[in-house]
C-alpha cells in the first residue's frame, strides 16, 4: 500500500514537471497584437484561460491515476 | 555572508526555543481554562490542550521580527502580516464554530499585503523549462495559495503529532531548495518554520500534550505559502507537500464539495479494540490519505505517523531534486 502511494506522488510529480514543461511552450511564446493597450491583458486573460484549463486536465488525469491505481483500496 | 551565516544562528534558535519554552506554559494555561478537547482515539480518552497557535505564532513572530532588523526587506513584513491574519483566522475558528466558507475565504482575504506590498514576482519558475509571465493569473495564485496551504495543512491535522512533524520535513525541504537557488534572504526567513514545527512538534506528537488548533495548523500554512510566493518557489512548495495535496485531493474528490471535518458522519477510519485504526467499510466515507494508509492492515496512530514522514521525506528529497532542475534549461 505504502509503495502505491509512494508511486502515485512520483507519479504527481512527473505530471507537475511535464505540466510546467507545456506552460513554459505553449503559454511562453503566447502574444497577441493590435489591441493597442488592451494587448497586454488581452494577452494574460487568455493565457490565464488555458493554464486554468491545463489545470482542469492534470486533475481530470491525477483522478484516472488514481482510481487506476488505488481501485483496490477504494473498492474494497 | 558570515552576517547570513550568524542571523540564521539567531533566527533559528529564537524561533525553537520560543515554542519550546513557551508550549508547557501555553499548556497550563489552556488546562487552567478547562480549553481541553477530548483526544478519541487514545486509550482512555485523554483531555489535550488547545489550541497551540499562540505559542507557535510568538515564535515566528520574534524570529522574524529579528531577522527584519538583519535584512529589512518587504518580504519578511509580507510573511509576519500574512501569518499574523491567519492567526487571527484560525483563533476565530477555534474559539467559535464558523462554517466551511470561512476558512478559505478568510485565508484568501490574508494573502492581499503580500499584493499591496508588492512582495512577489510574477514569473513562475518551471523545472527544466524556464519561466513563464502570466500576471493576471499570478494575482489569482498568490490569493488562493495561501488559502490552499493553510488548509492542506489543517486538513493533515487529524493525527498526534502529523501536521507539526511533516511540515517540519516539508519546511526545511523548502529552505534547502531555496538555498540551492541562491535566495538566500528567503530561505534564512523560512528557517524559523522548520524550527517552530520541530520545536512544537515535542509536545505534539504521540501521545500528545497539545493540539495545534486551527490557529496552529493555519499559522503553518499561510507561512509556508507565503515564503512559496515571495521565494518565488511556488513549484517547488507545493512538490515538498504533495502528500498532503494528495490527501485534499482524495478528500474533495470524493466528497465532491468542501467540507469542514466536524460536518462529516461517517469517519474515513474506525479505532479497533486494540486501538489501532482500520479503514471504513463505509463507501459513503471520504477517501483520506490515511484510510489508504491502513487499507490492507490496521495501524497505530504513531506507525500511521511514521508512514506519512517517510512520504514526507519522499517528496521532500523530489522538492531538492526539482529546485536542482530549475536551475538547468533545456
Amino acid at each position: 500500500m505504502k509503495n502505491s502511494i509512494l508511486i502515485f506522488i512520483f507519479l504527481m510529480w512527473i505530471l507537475v514537471i511535464i505540466g510546467g514543461g507545456l506552460a513554459v511552450v505553449i503559454l511562453g511564446p503566447f502574444q497577441i497584437s493590435g489591441y493597442g493597450e488592451f494587448d497586454l491583458i488581452l494577452t494574460s486573460g487568455i493565457k490565464a484561460i488555458i493554464a486554468i484549463g491545463m489545470v482542469i486536465i492534470w486533475i481530470f488525469l491525477l483522478s484516472k491515476i488514481k482510481n487506476w491505481i488505488f481501485q483496490k483500496e477504494l473498492n474494497p | 555572508m558570515p552576517e547570513r551565516i550568524i542571523a540564521a544562528v539567531i533566527v533559528s534558535f529564537i524561533a525553537f526555543f520560543t515554542v519550546y519554552l513557551l508550549s508547557p506554559l501555553l499548556i497550563k494555561a489552556l488546562e487552567k481554562r478547562n480549553m481541553t478537547v477530548k483526544d478519541y482515539q487514545r486509550e482512555g480518552g485523554a483531555m489535550v490542550a488547545r489550541p497551540g497557535g499562540p505559542s507557535i505564532i510568538a515564535g515566528i513572530l520574534i524570529s522574524e521580527l529579528v531577522l527584519y532588523v538583519f535584512f529589512p526587506i518587504v518580504e519578511i513584513i509580507a510573511i509576519i502580516i500574512t501569518t499574523c491574519l491567519a492567526f487571527l483566522v484560525g483563533f476565530v475558528d477555534d474559539r467559535k464554530v464558523m462554517g466551511g466558507w470561512f476558512k478559505p475565504v478568510a485565508l484568501a482575504a490574508s494573502a492581499i499585503p503580500i499584493l499591496l506590498l508588492g512582495a512577489y514576482d510574477y514569473h513562475l519558475a518551471f523545472p527544466l523549462f524556464g519561466i513563464v509571465s502570466i500576471p493576471l493569473l499570478y494575482f489569482g495564485i498568490v490569493i488562493v495559495m495561501i488559502s490552499v496551504t493553510g488548509n492542506t495543512v489543517n486538513s493533515i491535522d487529524v493525527l498526534n503529532g502529523v501536521a507539526s512533524g511533516f511540515m517540519t520535513i516539508a519546511s526545511f525541504a523548502l529552505t534547502i531548495s531555496l538555498f540551492i537557488i541562491q535566495n538566500y534572504e528567503i530561505a534564512l526567513a523560512s528557517l524559523p518554520l522548520g524550527f517552530v514545527c520541530l520545536a512544537f512538534y515535542k509536545y505534539h506528537k504521540f501521545p500528545s500534550k497539545i493540539f495545534p488548533g486551527d490557529s496552529g495548523a493555519l499559522v503553518i500554512g499561510a507561512m509556508y505559502g507565503t515564503i512559496a510566493i515571495v521565494g518565488g518557489v511556488e513549484i517547488i512548495a507545493a512538490v515538498a507537500i504533495l502528500p498532503a495535496i494528495f490527501n485534499s485531493f482524495l478528500f474533495l474528490s470524493s466528497m465532491k464539495r468542501i467540507v469542514e471535518h466536524r460536518e462529516i458522519k461517517s469517519k474515513p477510519v474506525l479505532l479497533t479494540e486494540d486501538f489501532k485504526l482500520k479503514a471504513t467499510p463505509h463507501k459513503d466515507s471520504p477517501v483520506t490519505l490515511v484510510r489508504l494508509i491502513v487499507a490492507r492492515e490496521p495501524l497505530t496512530e504513531k506507525q500511521i505517523g511514521f508512514v506519512i514522514f517517510r512520504l514526507g521525506i519522499f517528496s521532500g528529497i523530489l522538492a531538492i531534486i526539482t529546485a536542482f532542475m530549475v536551475g538547468v534549461v533545456l
